[in-house]
């Protein structure tokens, strides 16, 4: 936090003592906690907190920010500082808040309604601009809170209460949105592989600018089974192509089936023993993101297995860096902005005196 | 030619007004001459009238802009009702401006563009500079654009770069005419084409030959001279609206010990604010071009939630995108200033043109009881203050507050006496670090403002959850209970009701009760002081109040109405602050509305006072008002 503003006298007292030894206990709120029974969100949330304490950060300094949704209630019951907000706009607040204050570490929850059909604009914008921060986008595929209707991520011809005769709208995937928009940590993973989401929410915390985590995960009320064949421990291994950085695209029970590129074409393969040379490997720190983006476009209809783990990691300022730097380098260019100087800025250049 | 002395008249103010294509320059030659005026002492206000787009087809009527300025040796207080003076640089200029010259007044045009094309493109079938219909006015016909060519003969620009310059010629002449010393223009021509010293030669060179044409030419018999004015001692400057709501923004976030946010997208006539604080990192400023209206009261807000001091601002339509984030504020109870540079609507309505129909807006925009405090400044100068008091209030309250501000002002210049910082008040701000026991309870009210704490992240044990839904009083936790949003809602409404304790009470200007009273808010504070100040010499028994406060009111407002026998409200709009008034007062008030997208004039007003027929003024009561 740069010195002058008004906020330090708490932050930092915070910043300098020691991180006591934190424990999940202490991100658990007193609130009673109002998904419905066998709800996705629980486990999501239940690897959230075993992770933040991991991460070294006061409890103090985490803000939980999110929209409005089933997943929006978040923040009501991690014992952190929270903001819920209105619908779609998590990033709008996120943003102001990191600008004014870098020194805290900000989350934002969201879902597919909230953070892709309402919010969709703003989830562009905090993305390009690179704010460091950890967005978690629920997936369910579904609108949850107001009762099961299409949503930007449902299938095409889905019936809802809203589309009793099919929804005519075609999916957005919110990986490939992420990567048009820039986003520097782009991942994805599963409600019910808690591991796995609590690996994914720590490398997610741990990158420097916005980290964008899509969560799939089952409305057990609305949209049950969305994910069956991956979130199922039995069929996941076929299913499920697990990415990992400099390792091959292989996946199957037995490890058989692997992903080669056939151009910029790929192609899943069959084989046994060792993989052949020709199996494609994950790069996650390609500058480029054609890679990330063509792994984000593997169907599953088309047989190929879905991908979960980080899709891209790359490096890149972030905003409220630049900003920082810009106040610096003004100061060294054109003084420190004290308070003679900002009398002189309200004096200007042309005065004219009225004697008394 | 024969330089022959030419009479010099002393005269007390005049109005002048620029008029050409938006690519003349005339922005710029207005605000030249401005500037040269303040720096000589007299009192100034100015008008500009541009069209909202940024190059119409040139030669149209759409495209005219012009720029009007009055120049006194007395307080003024409007940009003037009718131009003395109209200088036109092309047939539409004139077409669209001639009506508002006074009979007899000084025309002057630049006769080379009174060309076929220009004359269709005018509406015009005949050249209006020959057939003899402006005989009304002492009209100048002046070849600028060959003269312009003529005196850069020497330089190698282009023709059409040349023509560029002809504003600066008729500014020159102006100045002679005026006799005003060039010495602030050179400089500023100097400065800004340092690095093309060509352009830099030709502008001067243009400038110079508009001085001398008028000192050599037969044509003008008479100079005139507007000495300095006699207003309180002081230190001036010349300021805009928008530049003193940027100070003022500045200055408050200096006497609260903390950083300016600012956060905003473009929208005229708003982005001005956002490119002044953007020019001032040094000084902490950040601001943030958002993707959206949304996400620039999104980010204001989140700042606020931090503990910055945290502003957004934008206009109408805008504003309108706002409105649900804001009825968030007023629910968080955290400090945010929303400045509304009114303009003419609804939907993109007059972008460039004055309005100010977004009062019920800011009063009652917003789904549910959802208060918030609105002010108004009434000068351009007075967007300084304004801004400053909205922080004030904002702070101490723990509440989103409005300032509605307009095109008027924003981009109206008038002197303003410099203040200094120091004799500011400070700002006290509070962010709770250390409590005596048990758990921080974030909706704990102060019991004297009603505000609850200002506790930002970042502080151990202050961990708190904010949020839209409903809030249990006290503790903040999400609360469905009817009683306690009853509660709530109530206690959202005394807190902004309270403010009414700490704010001034309206000033009358003219006499304490009456037969009539003139009622205003925001920019018609000139030509209604004005009009009543005339009334008032011709012995009428009419006073002026005018409301900086519109919520909550003043508390002496609906004391004060009750004095007067009738109440007269002027207004930019249908009658929205006469609705409040007869709302909240019980008052019969008489409403005077224009929608024009243009300020009223003086006589607007003194006209609609005199038809009401007011009384003369008790004998006792007019001594007292000469005196
Ligand atoms: S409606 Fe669906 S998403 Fe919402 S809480 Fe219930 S199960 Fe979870």
């Amino acid at each position: 936090m740069e010195p002058g503003n008004g906020g330090s006298a708490a932050t930092t007292t915070a910043a300098t003592a020691a991180p006591a030894a934190l424990t999940k206990k202490d991100f658990v709120s007193n609130q009673d906690i109002r998904w419905c029974p066998g709800c996705g969100d629980y486990a999501i949330l239940s690897s959230a907190q075993n992770v933040f304490p991991k991460l070294g950060i006061p409890r103090e300094n985490f803000v939980v920010i999110s929209g409005i949704g089933c997943s929006s209630r978040f923040p009501y019951y991690v014992n952190t500082y929270g903001f819920h907000s209105i619908h779609g706009r998590a990033p709008t607040f996120a943003t102001g808040l990191k600008l004014a204050r870098p020194d805290l570490s900000i989350w934002i929850v969201t879902g597919d309604g909230d953070g892709l059909s309402i919010g969709g604009n703003h989830l562009v914008h905090i993305m390009r601009r690179n704010v460091d921060c950890t967005i978690l986008l629920f997936n369910n595929r579904i609108y949850g809170l107001t009762k099961g209707q299409t949503s930007p991520t449902s299938e095409f011809n889905k019936k809802t209460k809203s589309t009793p005769l099919g929804s005519i709208d075609y999916p957005i995937n919110p990986i490939s949105l992420a990567l048009a928009s820039e986003a520097t940590f782009i991942a994805r993973t599963l409600d019910t592989d808690p591991k796995h989401m609590a690996r994914i929410f720590q490398q997610a915390a741990e990158h420097k600018g916005t980290s964008f985590v899509e969560i799939y995960q089952n409305c057990i009320i609305f949209n049950d089974g969305a994910f069956e064949p991956i979130s199922d421990k039995t069929t996941r291994a076929d299913n499920a192509l697990f990415l990992d950085h400099g390792r091959p695209l292989v996946y199957g029970k037995d490890s058989h089936q692997a992903i080669r590129l056939n151009g910029w074409q790929p192609e899943v393969l069959t084989f046994d023993g060792t993989p052949p040379a020709n199996v494609a490997v994950h790069d996650e720190t390609a500058v480029d993101p054609s890679w990330a983006y063509l792994l984000s476009r593997m169907d599953p209809q088309a047989g190929f297995p879905v991908p979960l783990g980080v899709f891209r990691r790359v490096t890149r300022d972030t905003y409220e860096n630049l900003m920082t730097r810009q106040i610096e380098e003004s100061r060294k260019k054109s003084g420190p902005g004290s308070a003679s100087e900002l009398q002189a800025l309200l004096t200007g250049e042309d005065t004219w005196t009225v004697p008394a | 030619m024969s330089a022959k002395e030419r009479r010099i008249e002393d005269i007390d103010h005049i109005v002048i007004r620029f008029a050409g294509d938006s690519g003349d320059g005339m922005q710029l030659t207005g605000t030249q001459f401005t500037d040269t005026s303040a720096i000589l002492g007299n009192d100034i206000s100015t008008l500009p009238d541009f069209p909202a787009e940024i190059r119409a087809p040139a030669g149209s009527l759409a495209g005219v802009s012009g720029y009007q300025v009055n120049f006194s040796n007395f307080d003024i207080r409007t940009p003037g009702d009718a131009p003395n003076v109209l200088v036109v640089m092309n047939p539409a200029a004139l077409k669209t401006n001639v009506g508002d010259l006074e009979p007899g007044g000084i025309l002057i045009s630049n006769s080379d563009a009174f060309v076929a094309d220009n004359l269709r493109q005018a509406g015009y079938t005949q050249n209006p500079l020959e057939d003899g219909t402006l005989r009304n006015f002492r009209l100048y016909k002046v070849p600028i654009t060959k003269l312009v060519d003529n005196a850069l003969k020497e330089n190698p620009l282009s023709f059409r770069q040349k023509e560029r310059c002809k504003n600066f010629f008729a500014l020159g002449l102006v100045y002679w005419m005026f006799n005003r010393p060039m010495e602030s223009t050179l400089k500023w021509i100097q400065d800004k084409f340092k690095k093309n010293p060509d352009v830099l030669d030709a502008n001067t060179r243009a400038l110079n030959a508009g001085f001398y044409y008028g000192e050599t030419t037969e044509a003008f018999e008479t100079r005139y001279q507007v000495r300095k004015a006699m207003i309180a001692p002081g230190t001036y400057r010349k300021i805009t609206g928008n530049e003193a709501l940027a100070l003022g923004l500045m200055c408050a976030a200096e006497r609260a010990g903390k950083h300016l946010f600012m956060a905003g997208y473009p929208i005229t006539p708003a982005s001005d604010i956002l490119h002044e604080l953007s020019k001032h990192r040094r000084f902490g400023v950040k601001t943030f071009q958002a993707e959206d209206e949304i996400s620039a009261i999104g980010a204001a807000i989140g700042a606020a939630f931090g503990g910055a001091m945290a502003v957004t601002a934008s206009s109408g339509p805008g504003i309108a995108l706002k409105t649900e984030a804001m009825g968030l504020a007023i629910m968080l109870e955290l400090p945010l200033v929303i400045c509304n540079i009114q303009r003419g609507g609804p939907s993109t309505g007059l972008p460039t043109k004055t309005e100010q129909a977004d009062l019920l807006q800011a009063m009652f925009g917003r789904n549910s009881e959802s208060p918030l405090a609105v002010i108004a400044p009434a000068t351009p100068g007075e967007c300084f203050t304004m801004a400053f008091e909205a922080f004030r209030i904002a702070v101490k309250y723990m509440t989103p507050v409005m300032v509605l501000s307009d095109g008027y002002l924003a981009n109206g210049a008038e002197p303003w006496a410099i203040p200094k910082i120091e004799s500011l008040p400070v700002i006290p701000v509070h962010h709770p670090t250390s409590k005596t026991d048990g758990a921080f309870l974030p909706y704990q009210r102060d019991p004297g403002t009603l505000a609850r704490p200002w506790a930002v992240p970042g502080t151990a044990g202050f961990e708190h959850r904010i949020g839209g839904i409903e809030k249990a009083d006290v503790t903040g936790n999400v609360s469905y209970d009817p009683d306690n949003h009853e509660h709530m809602v109530r206690t959202r409404k005394a807190k902004i009701d309270g403010i009414a304790n700490d704010i001034p009470h309206a000033d009358i200007f003219g006499s304490p009760e009456g037969d009539l009273l003139v009622v205003g808010w925001g920019s018609t504070y000139g030509a209604i002081v004005s009009a009543v100040e005339k009334a008032r010499a011709e012995g009428l028994d009419v006073s002026a109040l005018h409301l900086r406060y519109l919520n909550p009111f003043p508390k002496n407002l609906g004391d004060a109405l009750k004095r007067f026998r009738r109440v007269l409200v002027p207004e930019m709009n249908l009658g929205q602050l006469r609705m409040l008034l007869r709302a909240e007062f019980l008052v019969d008030a008489i409403g005077l509305n224009k929608v024009k997208g243009q300020p009223f004039k003086i006589a607007e007003i003194g006209r609609k006072i005199h038809d009401l027929n007011p009384k003369q003024m008790p004998s006792a009561r007019r001594a007292a008002a000469v005196a």
